[in-house]
């Protein structure tokens, strides 16, 4: 017999790192069997509902709620007066402005919450809702962001009458929020102006919505007694909820339980605290009884956290050779009408400064403004780590405007500005110090399945055919994500740093507990966290029980959001499993009585260098951790991290997408999406791929559909998925993947994130291959969503539609 | 309030009774009043999918059906595919091709994807794609969930089958 | 999301339904498949004091042949269209249509009944029974009366129909031997209305156009048929100028409105794009 054989089937036993382990999730979901929110119901329970605002700008002349709290089966009907003398009608956002819970004397948004109805169930809370009765006098609306600043535009926000500084520094405007920059501006300006090039590009990113299949929501219960408080909500960061209903109740932490439970997809929508989860609490305080709040999908499309909104200009310096030499970008960041972005405190456009993307660029400079309107706060990241697919669209599309001006092949501009493998760990003009990176075999590798030369000569020969009765468009982006948020000293959310914990118990007969900070809303952590441990510390992954989510059990953590969870989570854990490991080393030496230095480690034991025969598995030394450990150790076996990252993580990809234009109609068919993608070490293949097709599709819907439109009056149009595109089966293109693996330097595991990639890189790949089927016109850009009617104006205002 | 009306109906082979307003959608009554969690309420205007349960033999989303609608009617929810301990064959797929993440649409993906089957023992992934497009998910993007009901209908067949993901395909010494 | 309350009815007889709507009058409506009321009711945009479900009216099912004449219930449901093999061998164009209506849920419940006499110019059917000819079967407290789908639309969510009338049957001639047709829909996305779509049924005569009809849907207050694209066919051979000329024609008949799909010139030009689509493919469907 092979000698590798038994080592073989010992891991396959462990299903450790790199395994396509199958996912301990899925056996609840797929009886359904999990609990979701909604799926909560408690003895007493009540529902609440919110009554909103109709108008997007309007003062509140009455509230009169006599009526509705007439209504049989109605208990409460909470309005901001109710809430003043709990000040508790503002609440802190995590950008460090502040947002009205319930509106008090104005509404600055459609659909604004304006009072909490609460009743025995939701239909008699719907009728209710109905009963309240509110007079408005409607101010003017300022829906577009570039007006927000003119010297007669309506204020906004009166509540900040006075303040000429914010969280992020000196105000302009009534309606300026910030104004930030980073970089060199003066080496980047002269850098301009001795550049034989330039090129020069205004884009919108357009308002979208992460739109998770599950809205949000909670179920809030007080127990007077106890004075407990205990929350079941749709959160991706539980713990942050916990420290903030801790701020805003004044109950103490240790009485407040935060829960998420499982989380139907959250795509950085569940982030932020919401008016409802406040008012549901304050209600269940003030009755007594629990009550929950689930939102409508129309509440969830209009009221919480839309994503991007940046009206971004790029520029491009270089020699006429494609070389860049300097990069500057502005934007004009639309924020709502309460600044609720979810970025880490110090970074008001989060981590927009990965915008000089993969390439070597030597001077870069970027300005930040952003301003109030009259639509719904939030700002989150849509599947991105903190503006970064913005980023990367505004790099991936300037570079191929660079390309058109120069007459040089996409591919061959990309190539000629990539940051060579030797230049890693790289310090990039505008500060990051990217981690690794090894961009040119990743684009080259998916060049050569697609057959790059192939597809442009096709493209060649139809654009010569003036019959052709489509226009076909070749897409590459070649991105480099930041994720992991984040190293404390840059990055935190509220005054916390963004670390994350692992506490791992091994129990006497060798199984394990182990609880984390983060929560998983459809990643599968229950399934690759044991993956890690497994292979770190030697334990089977089938042996190890992973819990997450409920603030009561597990250490404190900044959840789930950014990519953050494999990063710093992830390397949490394979720390505690080396803490675990190394006692382990110690009581196993003990057992042999060995010195612990002539103790290695092999997969599931610890045997002795030299002589393999003797060898403790980790079951036997976890029985002997309960009884039988050296002199002066403590019993037990169990560890506990908390991971401060010493940097972010940059996973990168090079992606190919090939397209067709119907000239005559617009619609655009997607022939061909090859995803290749380098997240530093892989965990769970399966996984892996699981997710690139989903943040592919996520692209795919956002490039050529999403968009939250708004009329001059500021009514949000399109909130349902009667417009809001959220792709079927029917529109949704074949995905292939493929990867490359280049670790991180700095993370134990050498992992760096995955689920954003396939989302940031997508999209402007999506546009660049529209823009790549019309540049033959001497098109540079054409705005997002690619529908049909947008494309084909863009086909008749060329006179191609017919 | 306005009167309510008894409403007898099968649910996963029990008789069940139930009193209810005759506005009351009967994805309410099944999770509210019944204790039958699975079918979720993702959209409430009849897109998502999310809500899918099986009346009398069709696909039908519950939130846009009224439970007196169901009187004497069979219903199938997602509750009612494991029998004896055993998953069925979708539930097995959905599993073994990573046909999920985040499980909310998971429920009316099977009970969709069941009566499609039943319909089309052997449907090609066309088929698939044009048959389940009245469910969203979010999460997946489609391709595992076509696999997973592939590989049911081969097992329904009575084929081998076995999974696209093998557990060490990339796992070396 | 939660519809106001009503009183429910669900009678076995067409001779109960009507006396209900009589005795309700404005204050109740018919629930077919619902698909289109119930979020109606759930938006609260309707309100209705009594709903009165026909599901249970026996007589209201199934597809029948009737010498040349086919006969669909008015609760036939898309689903069971697009399976029917009568439909698929003497009206194709029915099962083309129903196949591009809303999703797979969505068709078990819909009707086309409902879809008809729910007067939405986005509804697929309208145009459809337009272009076959069709004639609808209403019955009210006075008796039966069969109205041609030509005087049945009358703008947007107004028919023929009396507040006490049900829809009981549509009746369409089988397609004629030789025939083609066919029904193009432009949409954003499975289960949206059409941003613009053409049903067309073609005929041939020695290499020339001898029987053309053509309607649209959702470019126009109700659906409408196409007279000036029809009359432009007539006699000629349909080749590429002729389709071409009869979507210009199609395009300056109809009156879209704009919205989230796109302006009116867009959806002008979309119809246009639709009627030359299925031209094209009647064109092909045709015997030789």
């Amino acid at each position: 017999m092979n000698e590798i054989t038994p080592d073989l089937s010992r891991l396959e036993r462990l299903e450790g790192i790199g395994c396509s382990r199958k996912r301990r999730e899925d056996p609840r979901f797929i009886q359904g069997r999990g609990t979701y929110v909604d799926d909560i119901h408690l003895p007493g329970m009540l529902f609440g509902v919110m009554v909103r605002s109709p108008y997007a700008h309007a003062r509140i002349i009455s509230i009169d709620t006599s009526k509705a709290k007439a209504h049989p089966g109605v208990h409460a009907v909470l309005t901001a007066e109710d809430l003043k003398p709990l000040k508790l009608h503002w609440m802190p956002t995590l950008a460090g402005d502040v947002q009205a819970v319930l509106a008090d004397g104005k509404v600055v948004f459609q659909n604004q919450e304006v009072a909490f109805v609460v009743a025995d169930d939701r239909y008699v809370a719907a009728d209710a809702a109905e009963l309240v009765e509110v007079e408005y006098e409607e101010l003017p609306a300022i829906v577009d962001p570039h007006k927000a600043m003119d010297a007669d535009a309506t204020v906004i926000r009166e509540d900040l009458a006075g303040k000429d500084v914010g969280a992020h520094g000196a105000r302009r405007h009534a309606n300026h929020i910030f104004n930030w920059q980073i970089g060199d501006k003066d080496r980047t300006d002269r850098a301009f102006e001795n550049a034989a090039v330039t090129v020069k590009q205004d884009m919108l990113y357009p308002r979208v919505h992460p739109c998770p299949l599950e809205t949000c929501g909670c179920v809030a219960s007080y127990d007077a007694i106890r004075g407990d408080l205990t929350v079941w909500i749709t959160s991706q960061a539980p713990h942050v909820v916990r420290t903030v209903v801790g701020l805003l109740s004044s109950i103490p932490e240790s009485k407040i339980r935060i829960v998420s439970p499982d989380i139907g997809g959250g795509f950085g929508n569940k982030v932020g605290v919401y008016p409802g989860y406040v008012t549901a609490i304050v209600a269940s305080i003030v009755l007594g009884r629990p009550v929950k709040w689930i939102e409508s999908r129309n509440e969830n499309l209009t009221t919480t956290a839309f994503a991007r909104d940046y009206w971004m200009t790029g520029e491009l310096a270089a020699d006429t050779d494609g070389r860049i030499k300097a990069m500057r970008v502005n934007v004009l960041a639309d924020h709502g009408a309460f600044d609720a972005c979810a970025d880490p405190t110090k970074w008001p456009a989060g981590m927009f400064h990965v915008c000089t993307g993969s390439y070597d660029i030597p001077n870069a400079h970027v300005s930040v403004d952003g301003v109030y309107t009259n639509k719904f706060p939030g700002g989150v990241s849509y599947r991105c780590s903190f503006r970064v697919t913005e980023a990367v669209y505004i790099i991936e599309r300037m570079i191929d405007v660079l390309a058109q001006k120069l007459g040089i092949d996409k591919a061959e501009i990309r190539l000629r500005n990539f940051i060579t493998k030797d230049k890693f760990p790289y310090h990039s003009a505008l500060g990051l110090d990217y981690d690794s990176g090894d961009y040119e075999p990743a684009l080259r590798k998916v060049m050569k399945a697609v057959d790059y030369d192939g597809l442009r000569a096709e493209q060649a020969a139809k654009r010569a055919d003036p019959n052709c009765p489509t226009l076909m468009g070749i897409g590459i982006t070649t991105f480099t994500e930041i994720v992991g948020a984040g190293p404390s000293k840059s990055c935190d959310i509220l005054g916390i740093g963004m670390f994350d914990s692992c506490e791992i118990r091994v129990h006497p007969d060798g199984s394990a507990i182990a609880r984390m900070g983060t929560i998983s809303q459809g990643q599968g952590h229950q399934t690759t966290y044991a993956q890690i441990i497994a292979s770190e510390a030697g334990i089977a992954a089938s042996l190890i029980n992973v819990e997450e989510g409920d603030t009561s059990t597990a250490p404190y953590g900044l959840g789930t959001y950014g990519s953050r969870s494999t990063p710093v989570a992830g390397a949490a854990i394979a720390r505690a499993s080396h803490k675990i490991r190394e006692k382990a080393r110690k009581i196993a030496a003990h057992l042999l009585e060995v010195s612990p230095d002539d103790m290695e480690f092999d997969l599931d034991q610890f045997r002795v260098k030299g002589d393999p025969a003797r060898a403790k598995t980790m079951k036997e030394i976890a029985w002997a951790a309960y009884n039988n450990v050296p002199e002066g150790m403590e019993m037990g076996l169990e560890a506990v991290d908390y991971y401060d990252p010493p940097n972010f993580t940059f996973p990168f990809g090079a992606y190919l997408t090939v397209l067709d234009i119907q000239k005559r109609t617009g619609e655009i068919k997607v022939r061909r999406f090859y995803a290749l993608d380098d997240c530093g070490t892989r965990i769970n293949p399966m996984i892996i791929e699981g997710q690139i097709h989903g943040g592919l599709t996520e692209g795919f819907a956002v490039a050529f559909g999403q968009e939250l439109p708004y009329d001059e009056q500021g009514n949000v149009l399109g909130g349902t998925l009667m417009d809001y595109f959220l792709p079927t089966t029917m529109e949704t293109p074949h995905w292939e993947t493929d990867f490359t693996v280049t670790p991180s330097p700095h993370h134990p595991i050498g992992a760096k994130g995955v689920a954003e990639s396939p989302h940031v890189g997508s999209i402007p790949c999506f546009s660049n291959a529209v823009v790549d089927a019309f540049a033959h016109l001497g098109v540079t850009h054409t705005g997002m969503p690619h529908n049909s009617y947008r494309t084909w104006q863009q086909l008749r205002a060329l006179n191609i539609a017919g | 309030m306005a009167k309510k009306t008894a409403v007898s109906f099968t649910l996963n082979g029990s008789t069940v009774d139930v009193l209810v307003e005759p506005r009351e959608l009967l994805i309410h009554t099944l999770r509210d009043k019944l204790a039958h969690t699975g079918p979720h309420i993702g959209c409430e205007t009849t897109h998502c999918g999310a809500c899918t349960v099986d009346l009398d033999g069709q696909s039908v989303k519950s939130c846009t059906i009224l439970t007196v609608q169901c009187e004497e009617t069979q219903v199938l929810t997602i509750e009612g595919f494991a029998k004896g301990g055993q998953l069925h064959a979708l539930q097995e797929g959905f599993m073994q091709e990573h046909g999920l993440q985040c499980g909310f649409c998971t429920p009316g993906m099977i009970t969709r994807a069941y009566r499609l089957l039943q319909e089309i023992p052997d449907p090609t992934e066309e088929e698939i794609r044009y048959w389940m497009a009245g469910n969203l998910c979010r999460c997946t993007g489609y391709q595992n969930i076509i696999k997973a009901i592939q590989y049911a209908a081969r097992k329904l067949r009575g084929e081998v089958v076995e999974t696209s993901h093998p557990l060490m395909a990339e796992v070396s010494l | 999301m939660i519809p106001r309350p009503f009183a429910y009815h669900a009678p076995d007889t067409l001779q109960a339904v009507i006396a209900l709507l009589s005795e309700h009058g404005d204050q109740a409506k018919l629930l077919a498949g619902g698909h289109s009321l119930l979020p109606m009711m759930k938006l609260r945009f309707a309100a209705p004091d009594h709903l009165i479900d026909l599901r249970r009216v026996k007589e209201l099912c199934g597809i029948v042949m009737s010498g040349d004449e086919i006969h669909i219930g008015a609760m036939t449901t898309e689903h069971d269209i697009v399976a029917s093999a009568l439909l698929a061998e003497h009206l194709p164009l029915l099962v083309e249509t129903a196949r591009q209506i809303a999703d797979p849920q969505v068709r078990y419940k819909g009707t086309i009944g409902g879809d008809v006499s729910h007067g939405d110019p986005g509804n697929d059917h309208p145009a459809v029974m337009l272009a076959l000819g069709a004639s609808f079967v209403l019955v009210g407290p006075n008796g039966e009366r069969i109205v041609p789908a030509a005087d049945f639309f009358l703008g947007t969510y107004a028919t023929a129909m009396e507040p006490d009338e049900v829809m009981t049957q549509i009746r369409i001639r089988k397609a004629a031997a030789g025939s083609g047709a066919s029904y193009a829909k432009l949409k954003r996305k499975t289960g949206d209305y059409a941003t613009a779509a053409a049903a067309v049924v073609l005929r041939l005569e020695g290499g020339v156009c001898a029987e053309v009809s053509i309607a649209l849907t959702n470019v126009a207050p109700a659906a409408m048929r196409a007279d000036a694209a029809e009359a432009s066919l007539m006699g000629k051979t349909v080749d590429d100028a002729a389709i071409a000329e009869a979507g210009r024609h199609a395009m300056e008949a109809c009156e879209p409105a704009a919205d989230l799909r796109g302006d009116e010139e867009y959806k002008r030009a979309m119809a246009g794009q639709m009627v030359e689509r299925a031209l094209r493919a009647a064109l092909l469907r045709c015997a030789a």
